[in-house]
């Protein structure tokens, strides 16, 4: 504090230094690192003129676990779990990129059904991670209801997780040379009954909060990302396929099965907080439908092609894999020495770049349009600090 | 119908039975204490079941059966909580403003007719008592805002103000068409002038357009998303009562639910007939089984259903930004107003309505 706006003394005093009885002055204000609408520790130093944003400045650093430090230590196949606790709502597709890489490295070559189960699982997950954005998006706009609506939904695709890589949140499901489990005999018949169950859901969702007039004043030409901007800050995934450029990795630099299907990739016109907010829910529907494509088609065949306790090493040399997750590009880099440990590894994650158009969009707008800025950002702050 | 109110009371009993006065005065402290204390207490457990409800959970379901004893254990662990007041505060604002606060609410509240014998006082400007006695409330806040010393507070105050403010306009040119038709500014007058027809639908339009605009203005009067902005979870953490804990909160939380009955009572008062039980023109049936049920069931009930209505916009609306509000209300809620208490004050003098006098 100290800015003088407490007591009128002070005030008086400032007014008189500055010579204007009804001067104003610009302030500093802390949003988080503890905020409800910065989803985890993450800091936002605002430069405030009333209630419009002049410029924003992160501050990281506040959930820093050194994940690329402690990998150094750890062999490969300890390693895989360390990805989901980057992006814990993305935990199958950190545990895939980082597979990824250890297998072109190693040279692993994978059957059909393990591709075929990575696939299901990671878009599984898209569904997963973005109906958990749809609901805290509709809380940072003041809508409590749409929470828990898609908390409700998301639990059923949380359940069947669980049946099958039997944890809820951080899997650490897909590992190199395979999969931990094989299918759970109901996966097919529960992911069915979801797809039976979640279609009509979806027109609800567009009922309780996409056709709402104030949802649609509150994110229309807010936060504009024109993709110029976009491209030069990085920025990936959904954030930058709603300014207007087709790039997923699903379609440029195909991976797991996706050569073998049919599916669009949703683009935007404006950049505005709306389309990134229509883009994901088209993003759900596509998922869908890869989903529906798969689930009658899972080959069999051989679920992990490693004996359990070999360790793997992975000849001299550097390695990048990258693949799309829900947020946007993940990459994994990884140096090799030749030994059991990895030199150094590094992980190109989608948030932390994301984060940084928020530096671009907010100043101008309201403190409202930073929250809908920030929410339809879809950060998850654990990814930015690694 | 005679309406005898508990002021009228008290005054005819002074000169004669000064006791008997200061019982009635008393007996009124308490009890509008107590039914306050016990509707808060409602209200959030109302609020707190249609929102689970509203969002496919069950709400409190441990304390009590379904949950009912639950508001009093959480009330009690407010008033058991330590009263923090910050160090850098302006300590003796900080602790009136819940008070003022409720001040406001509470003062509201005493001209509010419930049924024929049941009211506390009845003023002739009893209309413009409740306009200008609501203005009360927005003071709390920003003192309690203001004195906080937090900046994310005094945004929440300053948006407070400016809200509250405004729509106070628009919510009075709503009242004044309703004042118009009936000819008085006294509340109890106002019911008995509802007494062949209810002014919502007695007016052509008029009336239904007055009431949509209160039930706007008086949502965004009381702090209820989608206009909750001065308290902004998601924006501002708390608001205006980041900074209060204990029972100071406690009140600031009252307040707003006590506000949030005496808007219902007032839109039930000035559209649905206040007490006056639902008639159907010539259905002489029909209309002396609805006088058996007594009016207090009537008000209550009327009132109930537009606190269901306006927590319903709650658990469905998102929030409005702060210039969108102000766009409502000074472009759009304020001219319609306006034209609108034009349009009534013509009806009038044409006699265009319902049941003319």
């Amino acid at each position: 504090m100290g800015l003088g706006i407490s007591t009128l003394e002070k005030r008086i005093h400032l007014s008189k230094e500055t010579g204007s009885p009804l001067s104003t002055q610009e302030y500093f204000v802390n949003m988080g690192p503890q905020h409800p609408s910065t989803h985890g520790v993450l800091r936002l130093v605002l430069k405030l003129d009333g209630e419009t944003v002049k410029e924003v400045i992160p501050v990281l650093g506040y959930i820093h676990r050194g994940i690329e430090k402690i990998a150094e230590h750890q062999t490969y196949r300890q390693s895989v779990h360390l990805g989901d606790r980057l992006d814990y709502l993305s935990a199958f597709t950190y545990n895939w990129a980082f597979s990824m890489a250890v297998e072109k490295a190693a040279g692993i070559e994978l059957n059909d059904r393990i591709q075929t189960i990575r696939t299901l699982f990671a878009e599984l997950q898209r569904i997963q991670s973005h109906l958990l954005w749809w609901g805290v998006f509709g809380m940072d706009l003041g809508a409590f209801t749409p929470f828990l609506y898609g908390f409700r939904d998301r639990e059923m695709l949380t359940d069947i997780f669980e049946e099958t890589a039997g944890a809820r949140l951080t899997m650490n499901y897909i590992q190199p040379g395979g999969l931990m489990y094989d299918l759970h005999p109901n996966f097919v018949k529960k992911v069915k009954n979801f797809l039976k169950y979640f279609k009509p859901k979806l027109k609800e969702y567009d009922a309780l909060l996409s056709g709402n007039i104030i949802l649609q004043q509150r994110l229309r030409k807010v936060g504009i990302l024109p993709a110029e901007q976009a491209l030069s800050l990085g920025a990936t995934g959904p954030v930058l396929r709603a300014s207007g450029v087709s790039y997923d990795l699903r379609k440029q630099e195909p991976y797991g099965v996706y050569p073998q299907l049919k599916f669009e990739v949703p683009i935007g016109k404006t950049g505005d907080c709306w389309d990134r907010y229509w883009i994901r829910l088209e993003e759900i529907r596509e998922s869908l439908h890869l989903v529906e494509q798969l689930i009658d088609h899972i080959p069999e065949g051989k679920f992990m092609l490693m004996k359990p306790a070999v360790k793997i090493k992975i000849p001299e040399g550097s390695y990048y894999t990258r693949l799309e997750t829900a947020r946007g590009v993940l990459g994994v880099f990884i140096v090799s020495d030749g030994k059991e440990v990895p030199y150094r590894m590094h992980f190109r994650t989608p948030n932390f770049n994301n984060l940084w158009s928020v530096t671009a969009m907010a100043p101008g707008g309201r403190l409202a349009d930073l929250v809908a800025i920030l929410s339809s950002l879809d950060i998850v702050v654990p990814d930015i600090d690694r | 119908m005679k309406v005898e109110t508990i002021a009228e009371r008290v005054s005819e009993a002074w000169p004669h039975h000064p006791l008997i006065a200061l019982g009635y005065l008393l007996g009124c402290l308490a009890g509008s204490a107590l039914f306050l204390s016990v509707l808060g207490l409602v209200l959030i457990y109302a609020e707190r079941k249609i929102a689970a409800h509203f969002q496919c959970r069950l709400g409190p379901m441990r304390v009590g059966w379904h949950g009912t004893l639950q508001t009093i254990a959480d009330t009690l662990k407010l008033v058991l909580k330590e009263d923090i007041v910050p160090s850098q505060t302006d300590r003796f604002l900080h602790l009136i403003a819940p008070f003022l606060c409720l001040l406001g609410t509470v003062l509201a509240f005493m001209v509010l007719p419930m049924a024929p014998w049941l009211q506390i006082s009845d003023l002739n400007i009893g209309v413009l008592y409740i306009t200008a006695i609501s203005g009360l409330g927005v003071l709390g806040i920003l003192l309690g805002g203001w004195s906080s010393n937090n900046k994310w507070s005094l945004l929440g105050a300053m948006r407070a103000g400016a809200q509250i403010i405004s729509y106070e306009i628009s919510a009075t040119l709503a009242l004044l068409v309703v004042v118009l038709f009936s000819g008085s500014l006294q509340l109890s007058e106002i019911v008995q002038s509802q007494a062949s027809g209810w002014w919502i639908w007695r007016a052509h339009g008029v009336g239904l357009v007055a009431f949509v605009i209160f039930l706007i203005a008086s949502t965004a009067e009381i702090n209820r998303t989608p206009f909750d902005i001065p308290e902004g979870e998601s924006e501002l953490t708390a608001g205006f009562h980041t900074e209060y804990s204990g029972i100071r909160f406690a009140f600031f939380f009252l307040s707003e639910f006590i506000s949030l009955f005496v808007v219902a009572g007032l839109t039930a008062t000035l559209f649905f007939g206040g007490w006056m039980p639902f008639h159907i023109g010539a259905w002489a049936t029909f209309n002396q089984i609805m006088d058996f049920i007594p009016p207090l069931f009537w008000f209550f009930s009327k009132t109930a259903l537009i606190v269901f209505v306006i927590m319903w916009f709650r658990w469905t609306f998102p929030r409005l930004r702060v210039d969108q509000l102000m766009k409502l209300e000074w472009k759009f809620l304020l001219p319609l107003g306006f034209a609108n208490l034009f349009v009534a004050s013509v009806v009038i003098l044409e006699n265009w309505y319902f049941f003319p006098k």
